[in-house]
């Protein structure tokens, strides 16, 4: 009923690992789309919640028919979503899975254990 | 009053629990071991566990709720619905992949992976509780609602008895189905809520010449003949009253888009694929089915102010959370009604199941195997700890259900109460644990016990428990404790001051925090994040 023991690497060879220039590249590149891309989908859906209570005026410009400016900025959001998504599945398909990739399996072989461990 | 034939109603409702109750059984015949039980044994694809994601997400505060705001007060409803989409971009870019690689069963894994067990995972276990009974007792208020309008019951006792039908029902599912059955439930009934929505709105459409303009413009006809006429197209209809209650607009805003990255429901759902690349890629199935099915809830809303009008929604039993039932019965008549009907107990009961496998996963793995026996009990006999605590949560629910039977709240505004938790008790330490180096074991507790403690306590002394004046066509106040208040907390949301106080205790005990983190720890958790490496693996059978 136990699940079978997983193989776990020593905290040197986490270390080791966690040090390497290629797992600061990988890092480096996670957070460099994570990390703005966060702060500005905040700040946009802020500046939307914000506009819509503080604005009103200004949201209730008709733009074309019974359409006004504040359901077309609220349906903006559904696609900005929609576009960040699919924008960061094909940033970390070309960015960062393959660095991640090919660590896990270093890992695996314990190449990151140096040579006083054995 | 009641609308439809309640023995259309029921029938098709019961063919649902018929389809459910055989998945259920047939997945039960692999639930051997606690990854099993837990986590569906991590074999769960990653477009499958994206339709169990909406079926989890997507409550009956989504599809009632929000259809009724939006069709009652117009615009202000909307935000929840956005609220709702964009606090996935927080899930997918910053903690579904990360915690798929480093935890095993529950939100404590994580939380408190680089920290000192005990102490973390109680608390973190303590919220995962009070997340999910804000959540179940959302869930149950709709149950209340529905049943009143739908199945033509009246009298208490009768409708006790259907809420402990629904208890029951869904104990059943977690006991036998375990994390598997649920999973076939979620997008069973995920499916059909979603296409039930596609044929509301297009027939909603058809009616205006699919014209979205056409369609705003007979709502704001219809509303602005309703005994309180409103402008629905224009922002603040619900909550432009004062500064006050735009200030609560601004927290529940925050709230929601905060929220859905803490919820210990939609986390857990992160454990049930094979690997990181699957919750990447079941987070984004679950950003686009969720997206559409709001962009239909809003035509939903505006079809039922602009068909049924908000006068006879307010006046339906259930009030606002009858709009999209209503709308069903004017355009479908007997048939549309009753699908749409079912479809909607079918959400409040998949929701319900998910919610009991969570809480009563953190309770047999966190409190009682991690705290109580030190990580000693075998896999068997946390398992069983769970099914007796399922048991537990669901007469626990099926009472919360009796008693919110009377209360009549707005069930996507008690959900947001639930958002306001989680985002406060749980994302801060969330992301500080995942990116914060420096973050220490006291950091993670005074986060969770201030971010968890403050939004309760603000809650107690909102005008939600008291002191809400009394509005003057129904002559009650809003409030769950009639008459004199004890209320000194203005906002209806406590998210906007106990979210910013939960990061900033969590940075406060992090500075204070003499002992320093656990580097090797944190090495250890960011390796493993970011690669994948020493991730659970899918169960073999």
């Amino acid at each position: 009923m136990t699940e079978p023991e997983r193989r776990l690497l020593t905290p040197e060879e986490y270390r080791q690992a966690q040090d390497s220039p290629e797992f600061t590249e990988l890092r480096r590149r996670f957070r460099r789309f994570a990390v703005p891309m966060t702060v500005a989908f905040l700040a946009w859906y802020l500046l939307y919640v914000l506009l819509s209570t503080y604005a009103v005026d200004l949201m209730n410009t008709h733009v074309f028919g019974d359409v006004n400016l504040g359901i077309l900025l609220g349906l903006g959001q559904f696609v900005t979503t929609f576009a960040i998504t699919q924008a960061y599945v094909a940033y970390s398909a070309r960015n960062t899975d393959p660095i991640a990739d090919e660590m896990r399996s270093r890992l695996e072989a314990h190449e990151y254990r140096s040579e006083g461990q054995r | 009053m009641t609308i439809g034939t309640p023995a259309v109603n029921i029938s098709i409702f019961g063919v649902f629990v018929l389809i459910t109750l055989f998945v259920t059984f047939r997945a039960s015949r692999n639930n051997a071991s606690a990854a099993d039980y837990y986590a569906a044994g991590r074999n769960i694809s990653g477009t499958q566990n994206g339709l169990a994601i909406s079926g989890d997400y997507l409550s009956a505060a989504s599809f009632l709720g929000i259809a009724g705001a939006i069709a009652v007060y117009g615009y202000d409803g909307f935000l929840y619905s956005i609220g709702f989409l964009v606090a996935w971009l927080v899930a997918l870019l910053l903690v579904a992949e990360l915690l798929r690689n480093t935890a095993r069963f529950t939100m404590a894994d994580v939380l408190a992976f680089r920290m000192r067990q005990g102490p973390v995972r109680t608390a973190a276990a303590l919220s995962t509780l009070a997340v999910s009974l804000f959540y179940l007792l959302a869930q149950m208020a709709g149950a209340g609602g529905l049943v009143t309008l739908l199945l033509g019951i009246s009298g208490a006792g009768a409708q006790a008895l259907v809420v402990v039908v629904v208890g029951a029902l869904m104990i059943f599912y977690v006991l036998v189905g375990g994390m598997r059955g649920t999973t076939y439930v979620q997008m069973i009934k995920a499916t059909l809520l979603i296409a039930g929505a596609l044929v509301m709105t297009v027939w909603v459409l058809g009616k205006y010449g699919f014209n979205l303009s056409s369609l705003l413009g007979g709502a704001a006809d219809t509303a602005a003949q309703q005994a309180t006429p409103r402008d629905v197209l224009s922002p603040m209809g619900q909550y432009g009253a004062s500064g006050t209650s735009k200030l609560d607009f601004v927290s529940l805003g925050l709230a929601l888009v905060l929220g859905t990255a803490g919820l210990p429901h939609v986390l857990m759902r992160f454990y049930t694929v094979p690997t990181a690349k699957d919750a990447r890629k079941s987070v984004v199935w679950a950003i686009w089915l969720i997206g559409f099915f709001y962009l239909f809830s809003l035509v939903i809303g505006y079809g039922a102010g602009a068909l049924v009008g908000a006068d006879r929604i307010l006046a339906a039993p259930g009030a606002v959370n009858s709009a999209a039932p209503l709308l069903a019965f004017e355009l479908g008549g007997t048939v549309l009604l009753g699908i749409i009907a079912g479809v909607a107990f079918a959400t409040i009961l998949a929701v319900v199941a998910g919610l009991t496998i969570t809480a009563s996963a953190s309770f047999a793995h966190d409190i009682y195997n991690s705290v109580i026996k030190k990580g000693a009990a075998s896999g068997t006999q946390e398992v069983r700890v769970a099914r007796i605590t399922s048991c537990v949560i669901g007469a626990v629910a099926i009472g919360l259900g009796i008693l919110a039977l009377q209360a009549g709240l707005n069930i996507a505004f008690l959900v947001a109460l639930a958002f306001a938790v989680a985002a406060s008790a749980n994302l801060p330490t969330i992301l500080y644990t995942l990116f914060w180096k420096r973050f220490t074991t006291r950091g993670a507790l005074w986060s969770i016990y201030g971010g968890l403690i403050s939004c309760l306590v603000l809650i107690v002394f909102s005008p939600v428990v008291s002191g809400a004046p009394v509005n003057p066509v129904t002559g009650v106040s809003p409030s769950l404790i009639q008459g004199d208040g004890f209320s000194w907390f203005p906002l209806n949301n406590p998210g906007l001051v106990s979210i910013p106080l939960a990061f900033f205790l969590g940075w406060l005990g992090t500075v204070l925090d003499r002992g320093g983190a656990d580097a090797d720890k944190y090495a250890e958790l960011e390796v493993r994040s970011l690669t994948g490496i020493g991730a659970e693996k899918a169960v073999q059978h």
